[in-house]
């Protein structure tokens, strides 16, 4: 299984992941469009995103939300409705939406962040855990 | 392919701020296909929902018209808030027609995704007129807008068989099924007066068809008279914008807060996404208000055996979700998969049982003293596929046991059923004869009122026996509370619009378990405010539970805790979100004055709504045999001394049961004056002229009414 790992003990909260994330997806430099978020507690930093823990599957009330073979959670967005109940759901706090989206949306572990962490504190992980 | 015998299409136009602006008109006694526009004065004074339901049921009828007459509709609309994904609830379609039991206006409200699709297909509510000669399927899609009406071939007539073969028939493809829902109802629905809708949802978990039950008052009856055997809506697409609001940002944001409060609260709260509606019934028995062996007592040692954990260890699938709508996260709507039925024309198979909803476990379980989970799936399944409404089905079997038990009836008079409290076997039979039309089930299927009758003319009964443990009022059976000892509740059946249920005012839980309305006053604003608050959410589409089944975790610290306001306020702003307006909550609780009136003055016209027409049976009210009097004798020797200051050990067990039904109608007569008085009614019940004023309704097709009873 990917999942997107922050050594918070490096990161410097720059944002530099939030804006490629954006941008990336919605080509915009817009946190409130990342599916990363950095949080800034007293200058030490601490990176929301999804752990793939699939909690949001079986709650999902369009059955939109699945693990695909890497282990990635993910919403199909033909099938979701923007209900947002994953948002409320998510432990993690790391489902988002946005008010001009119809649909939420998530890490999906796709790496593009770490390649911009100018200090390498964002990594790719493959865990078994699933 | 079945034979279409007629096709009308139409063009597809978006929603704005929660209208389409336009209604559909079907006669299927011609086969008129119409189009109306919904005015702006309808959505002023009517809002949607039931205000649509009831507007264009007024103008469909005269004062003679019955259930069967031809122009009777069965009229259903979702509401302005209908069909928004983002917050719990949302799915509800409001239903209105001339009652088979009641000779005035039902109203039900039913999940499933019939109402939310049939909006956004393009209508704001469906009149269905008229009577065909020959059975019918109606086929809108939403997506190509075009409607057919079909010839029904050689469809299958219960609930589980149908819903699963038009659901086949409609969808493309599986993933397809979702943007199916199916209207129908079953075989019971031809031979009895309580048949019930269902309405279906396709639930991608299970991989099976689902349905919810717009129960009460006859509906499926009426559906199966005009030989309707199906609705199909099929509508692909649902976002949460398609309702076009003004203001999707609140309306998310209030979704997403009130999603995170039941992920953190629901199970410390009512679990209601564990066990669903039937979480109460150990708590109802603990307080005495679950009605067991037709209401005679509040509960029996042997309830542990239906209680939630029964359900939830043994039968109901956990960790799925379960809503009968997208978005709604409260997910109480559990089922059973993979029951073997024993009895009846499905014996050996194995179904997914939808429930058991709370009703149906206190219903076919306690009230029949029949407490075995399996004989309250196997009643549950039966009720759902055969159509029939389960509240009605129950109140009415029992009611059927007591008289025999107290040999009122004879087992002869029941066609050989031995129809004991607690014998599982003749209850389910009963209920394959209603399906059937056969022997003893089409007595029962007439319902108490009709039964009192004949159990009195034509097998002796002692008909003021059967008038006080007959639990029906305007001919509607009482639903599975026992208000004995709730005085706020025997107001909450009794003072109604449409007969005794727990849509308009559920106020026992507050009275009796959380203690919230202690005081007279205190019950009498409740008759007023709460009424009217929840006839709002007809109005709009939307589901109750949501608004008190979770409540904010500093919800006890607030003023008025029993009304959950910072829920009344997630309403009014969700609102004014959809609909662009600005109303507060006292403007909410006004719009939904002007339709509670109006239906009252509905009942007017159609000669009832009156102070006679809310009385009370007395098993409502208070004990009427010796037995329940010495089931709770400490009790009531307490109220002697209590309430009345007189001393029960001097007098008779006759004396002292005679003293606590003059005590106990005397209050509910007092209560039903400052009731009256808090509505802005006459102490005969009828709405004053200044009150329709003073709300906005002083419309001269009302006071036409009104006038002759002042």
């Amino acid at each position: 299984m990917k999942v997107l790992h922050c050594k918070q003990e490096i990161c410097i909260g720059c944002g530099e992941c939030e804006k490629a994330c954006s941008k990336a997806y919605f080509r915009v430099e817009d946190r409130n469009k990342s599916a990363i978020r950095i949080i800034n507690n007293d200058n030490t930093f601490r990176a929301i995103k999804c752990s793939q823990c699939g909690e949001c599957i079986n709650m999902c009330t369009a059955h939109a939300i699945y693990r695909d073979r890497n282990g990635v959670v993910r919403i199909n967005k033909k099938l979701c409705v923007g209900c947002l109940g994953c948002v409320g759901f998510c432990s993690e706090l790391s489902m988002f939406y946005a008010d001009d989206l119809t649909e939420p949306f998530k890490c999906i572990a796709c790496g593009i962040c770490t390649k911009v962490c100018p200090v390498n504190a964002l990594e790719i992980l493959e865990s078994k855990a699933v | 392919m079945r034979k279409v015998l007629r096709s009308y299409d139409y063009k597809l136009t978006r929603i704005e701020k929660g209208y389409n602006n336009r209604s559909l008109y079907i006669n299927v006694g011609d086969l008129r296909i119409e189009e109306k526009e919904v005015t702006q004065f309808m959505k002023d004074k009517f809002i949607g929902g039931k205000g649509f339901d009831l507007w264009y049921l007024w103008h469909a009828v005269t004062p003679q018209t019955r259930w069967d007459s031809p122009e009777n509709e069965i009229v259903m609309s979702s509401g302005p808030i209908g069909g928004i994904t983002q917050y719990p609830g949302t799915g509800k379609t409001l239903l209105a027609a001339i009652s088979t039991l009641t000779d005035i206006p039902i109203d039900s409200n039913v999940g499933g995704y019939f109402g939310p699709l049939l909006k956004f297909s393009g209508w704001d509510a469906l009149e269905i007129q008229g009577k065909s000669e020959n059975d019918l399927v109606i086929v809108i899609d939403g997506n190509k807008g075009h409607i057919s009406i079909e010839d029904a071939g050689d469809l299958p007539y219960d609930t589980h068989l149908l819903t699963e073969a038009l659901t086949e028939e409609y969808a493309e493809n599986e993933d397809d099924k979702r943007s199916v829902s199916v209207v129908c109802t079953g075989s019971a629905a031809e031979h009895t007066l309580v048949g019930m809708l269902n309405f279906s949802f396709y639930d991608t978990f299970r991989k099976t068809v689902r349905v919810k039950q717009a129960g009460r008052g006859g509906l499926g009856t009426i559906f199966r008279n005009k030989h309707i055997r199906a609705l199909v809506v099929k509508f692909k697409g649902v976002k949460g914008n398609l309702n076009n609001p003004a203001d999707v940002a609140t309306i998310n944001r209030i979704g997403v807060k009130m999603h995170k409060q039941i992920h953190d609260l629901d199970d410390k709260q009512n679990g209601m996404r564990k066990i669903g509606t039937a979480n109460t019934v150990m708590i109802m028995n603990q307080y005495d208000l679950l009605p067991t062996r037709n209401f005679q007592t509040g509960g029996d040692p042997e309830a542990y055996r239906i209680a939630p954990e029964v359900f939830v260890n043994e039968f109901l699938t956990q960790g799925i979700h379960d809503g009968c709508w997208y978005g709604c996260t409260i997910s109480c709507s559990k089922a059973a998969d993979n029951f073997k039925l024993r009895t009846g024309p499905y014996a050996g198979q194995c179904v997914t049982v939808d429930g058991p909803e709370y009703e149906n476990a206190a219903g076919l379980g306690a009230n029949l003293g029949c407490f075995d989970p399996r004989h309250v799936l196997e009643a549950n399944f039966y009720c759902d596929t055969y159509g029939l409404d389960i509240i009605s089905t129950a109140t009415m079997m029992a009611f059927v046991m007591e008289c025999y038990e107290r040999g009122q009836i004879t087992r002869e008079d029941m066609g050989g059923l031995d129809l004991r409290f607690g014998n599982s076997d003749a209850a389910l039979e009963l209920l394959h004869q209603m399906a059937r039309g056969e022997g003893f089930g089409l007595i029962v299927g007439q319902g108490t009122r009709k039964m009192k009758k004949i159990f009195v003319e034509r097998f002796g009964a002692d008909e003021q026996l059967l008038n006080d443990i007959g639990m029906e009022n305007k001919g509607l059976e009482y639903s599975e509370y026992m208000p004995k000892e709730s005085l706020a509740q025997q107001g909450g059946f009794a003072l109604t619009n449409k007969g005794p249920q727990h849509d308009e005012a559920w106020l026992i839980f507050m009275d009796m378990v959380n203690n919230q309305i202690p005081t007279f006053e205190d019950k009498a604003y409740a008759l007023y405010y709460y009424p009217m608050f929840r006839t709002w959410f007809g109005l709009m589409g939307l589901c109750k539970l949501p608004w008190n089944d979770i409540v904010p975790a500093d919800n006890g610290r607030t003023e008025t805790p029993a009304k959950v306001p910072e829920h009344v306020q997630n309403y009014v702003d969700i609102y004014n979100a959809v609909t662009g307006q600005k109303i507060d909550k006292e403007e909410l609780i006004i719009q939904s004055e002007r339709v509670y009136n109006f239906q009252r003055v509905f009942n007017i016209r159609m000669g009832k709504g009156l102070r006679e027409h809310d009385s009370s049976p007395y098993r409502a009210l208070g004990p009427v045999t010796r037995e329940e009097y010495l089931s709770r004798e400490e009790r009531y020797d307490n109220q002697l001394r209590e309430q009345q200051g007189i001393d029960p050990t001097t007098m008779s067990l006759e004396e002292k049961l005679a003293a606590t039904r003059a005590y106990r109608e005397k209050q509910f007569k007092l209560l039903t004056d400052a009731v009256y008085k808090r509505r802005g009614w006459t102490n005969n019940g009828v709405p004053t002229p200044e009150h329709l004023k003073e709300i906005g309704m002083d419309l001269p097709m009302l006071l036409e009414v009104v006038e002759p009873h002042l």
